[in-house]
């Protein structure tokens, strides 16, 4: 059988082992109801109970504050109507950044077509944005600030803290999406200052279809479905306890992996790979200078188009990606390095690897061992790259 | 081993092209399932005379899932390719552009011409394939005598589509399998139903496949509208003119000139006593020319931008029979040089209705020759 390795762990990752056996009880003989008052209830009710306080440990919150969706872009959906519900209408004022996942950049713009105003904040050729815009941009009538905690394609990390306590002088709520922090790098609502905060079980070694969003005590949360009185009337609908006690034990294993040490082997394999990686002719780093997350890297390789990289290499058995795919499959040039002020070109030649736990130190010789020669092969074959440029 | 090269299929989601994949598959060749994502159906949802909700066929989801589908059923990777830039600088807007210079263009040719034959091609290398097979009904041979690649028509003449194709290169034909060429469509839709492909029964397309319903008047105004003024070379202004007869006499206004092709009769929205036809358009003028039907027809032509296939030039006269649309029957005429890339065209019978921005097609017997874009049909 082919090998294939899998570099693309911000897409999704693989269910660690431990989560699996966490949650295969819960598809058997655990099969209650968690609002059941009897055994079989009781029994996931403190499943459910102990996997929120896993998740609060992680988040460095009270369980009490975790509510479970069915993922990020449910919680952050939820954070942003759901607050919208309670104070955001017609002539209010939103601001979040040029380099969102799609969850709440187009969640922002339903907002803007209801009549919101929103201010989309660019950001610099880091892919940083800069607290003193955030700043500058709000106004009397401000109400949410939303700006993720790191970014999916780059890997960036956000001075999501500096917002923070921008807004909390301004008395705004601030949101942010940690979809692709927790787990990679220490998240703690405190020393962020939010309000608001949105995590995914698969991009964490967790199961996919499961998610939570942190909300601050005594923030007003409306709900946007319409049931039960599951999750504190915040989030209605049965639990989906096996995916709940994934989750619970990602994050538990996320924690320790921290003392562990996990972070910085992932570091390690990374900066080896992209080392490399930038040895290749007419390559670069989209976000260098900026903080990134450990596992990270997205490299452009001027000349060649990133879709057809990416299929030969998934045909060679390696799994990276580029940019986002649209309903088709298809592949658009990445929003998010457009804005950072990369020409189309240069966006669609961009590759982002990702590294997870799982990944080994032959995994990046494999990768190493595949894309120079890919590389090479696509601009050979590219009626735009000049062929004396060309070193094989 | 013969069988051993790697072929990437240009998968549609029909009939066609899934056969093909199934055909090499079974073959035993390792086959790679591409689908080019050209057109977003719901870009033009809601401008001018276009309703919220667009139903076309192009690049449609559902048209994509299929594809998908036949893929996975048939067990070969499958991926979707990106080419809507592309296809909107060398699709879209020649076409565009040619009805608002009042010829009436063939899209499909200049999509195998600049997507399938080229870019696809190169993605197909880019991804370790030789070769690309489409779903076209046509063959492709290669001449030991002329060492030249040729194109011919399939052996079912009534599924005939070399008229599109006439722009393809040595190099592309080269690189190029029809597999559908010795089949007939019946037999094609059986091979489909043995490999229980779930699009065995899916009807035919035969429309423009960015234009929903067919209605390019309409696709037009939305795509100026959309546009906008100053955002393209494309002139927004409707080019509005005057109507007048064949010899001279002006009989009412026109609101542009793309709203008409040669041969037209309905909707030129003046009232005589006889039926009246579009003869010419003159662009210059903004004039459209009217006349009686025996004044549609002319007996030479002169072809632009000329490929030729069987023959890499032409140096002296030619017999050849012409196509001057897709459903035109083949026309006795002689063939010369008329310049670089040109070649000027006289039939042996007056044609009726040669129309600027279609393709002339140059056969012999069942090998295409060569063809051009028809630039003026009366000189």
């Amino acid at each position: 059988m082919q090998r294939r390795v899998y570099l693309d762990n911000n897409a999704t990752t693989p269910v660690l082992p431990e989560v699996m056996e966490a949650m295969r009880p819960y598809f058997g003989e655990h099969f209650g109801n968690a609002s059941s008052i009897h055994h079989h209830g009781q029994e996931t009710r403190a499943a459910v109970e102990r996997a929120r306080e896993s998740v609060a440990a992680l988040l460095g919150c009270r369980a009490s504050e975790v509510v479970f969706t069915s993922g990020g872009t449910e919680s952050d959906n939820l954070a942003i109507f759901g607050l919208a519900e309670y104070g955001l209408g017609p002539g209010d004022h939103v601001i979040t950044s040029t380099i969102e996942h799609h969850a709440v950049l187009n969640a922002c713009k339903h907002l803007g077509a209801q009549g919101c105003e929103v201010t989309y904040i660019p950001a610099d050729g880091r892919g940083l944005v800069d607290p003193a815009d955030v700043k500058h941009a709000i106004r009397a009538n401000t109400k949410l600030i939303s700006v993720m905690f790191v970014n999916n394609e780059t890997g960036v990390v956000q001075p999501v803290a500096a917002i923070g306590k921008i807004a909390a002088e301004a008395e705004v709520y601030f949101h942010t999406d940690a979809v692709q922090a927790a787990g990679k790098i220490p998240v703690d609502v405190n020393k962020i200052g939010c309000a608001l905060l949105t995590i995914s079980g698969h991009k964490l070694h967790g199961p996919q279809g499961v998610g939570a969003l942190y909300v601050r005590k005594g923030t007003q949360l409306e709900p946007m479905l319409y049931g039960g009185s599951h999750e504190r009337s915040r989030r209605a609908g049965t639990e989906n306890v096996p995916g709940i006690v994934g989750l619970g034990k990602a994050a538990e294993l996320a924690l320790a992996g921290f003392e562990r040490g996990d972070d910085l082997k992932i570091a390690a394999a990374r900066d080896h790979l992209e080392r490399e990686l930038l040895e290749i002719d007419a390559t670069g780093l989209n976000g260098e200078r900026a903080p990134r997350a450990p596992n990270t890297t997205n490299v452009y390789f001027d000349g060649i188009e990133g879709e057809a990289l990416v299929i030969a290499l998934d045909l060679k058995g390696m799994a990276v990606s580029t940019g986002a795919a649209c309903s088709s499959g298809a592949i658009e040039p990445s929003h998010v390095l457009t804005a950072m002020g990369l020409s189309r070109e240069r966006a669609k030649s961009s590759i982002r690897f990702s590294l997870g736990k799982q990944n080994t130190a032959e995994d990046v010789d494999f990768a190493l061992g595949l894309i120079p020669e890919t590389v090479a092969r696509l601009r050979a074959l590219s009626p735009v790259w000049p062929k004396s440029a060309v070193s094989r | 081993m013969l069988n051993s090269e790697t072929i990437a299929v240009a998968m549609s989601g029909g009939v066609d092209s899934s056969a093909v994949a199934a055909m090499l598959r079974a073959e035993g060749r390792n086959v790679i399932g591409l689908t080019m994502q050209l057109w977003n159906q719901r870009r033009l949802a809601g401008h001018e005379g276009m309703p919220e909700s667009v139903q076309g066929r192009c690049c449609s989801i559902d048209d994509v899932y299929d594809a998908r589908r036949v893929a996975e059923t048939l067990g070969i990777p499958y991926y979707v390719v990106n080419h809507e830039e592309r296809f909107e600088r060398d699709v879209v807007r020649p076409f565009v552009e040619e009805y608002l210079a009042g010829r009436t263009p063939i899209p499909c040719s200049l999509c195998n011409n600049h997507l399938k034959f080229d870019q696809l091609l190169v993605v197909a290398q880019q991804i370790g394939a030789d070769k690309i097979a489409t779903g076209h009904y046509a063959q492709v041979a290669f001449d030991e005598q002329s060492s030249r690649w040729l194109l011919k028509r399939p052996a079912d003449k009534s599924k005939d589509q070399t008229y599109f194709l006439f722009g393809l290169t040595q190099e592309q034909l080269s690189r190029t399998l029809f597999p559908l060429g010795g089949m007939t469509k019946p037999e094609v839709r059986e091979l489909a139903r043995k490999h229980r492909l779930v699009i065995a029964e899916k009807p035919d397309s035969q429309e423009i496949c960015f234009v929903p319903g067919g209605d390019y008047k309409r696709f037009l105004e939305a795509y100026l509208s959309e546009q906008g003024d100053g955002a393209t070379s494309i002139p927004t202004e409707k080019k509005a003119g005057e109507m007048v007869t064949t010899d001279g006499k002006v009989i009412g206004e026109h609101a542009g000139v793309h709203n008409f092709t040669v041969g037209q009769r309905k909707g030129l929205g003046v009232a005589t006593g006889s039926p009246l036809y579009v003869i010419q358009i003159n662009n210059d003028t903004r004039q459209v020319v009217v006349g009686k039907d025996e004044e549609l027809y002319s007996r030479t032509l002169r072809a632009r931008r000329v490929n030729l296939i069987s023959t890499a030039e032409l140096r002296e006269p030619m017999g050849v029979t012409v196509k001057i649309r897709h459903k035109h029957q083949p026309a006795p005429a002689l063939i010369e040089s008329a310049g670089p890339d040109e070649i000027r065209v006289t039939f042996d019978e007056a044609q009726r209705a040669i129309t600027p921005g279609q393709a002339a097609v140059f056969y012999d017997g069942d090998i295409v020759v060569g063809g051009g874009w028809i630039e003026a049909g009366r000189n």
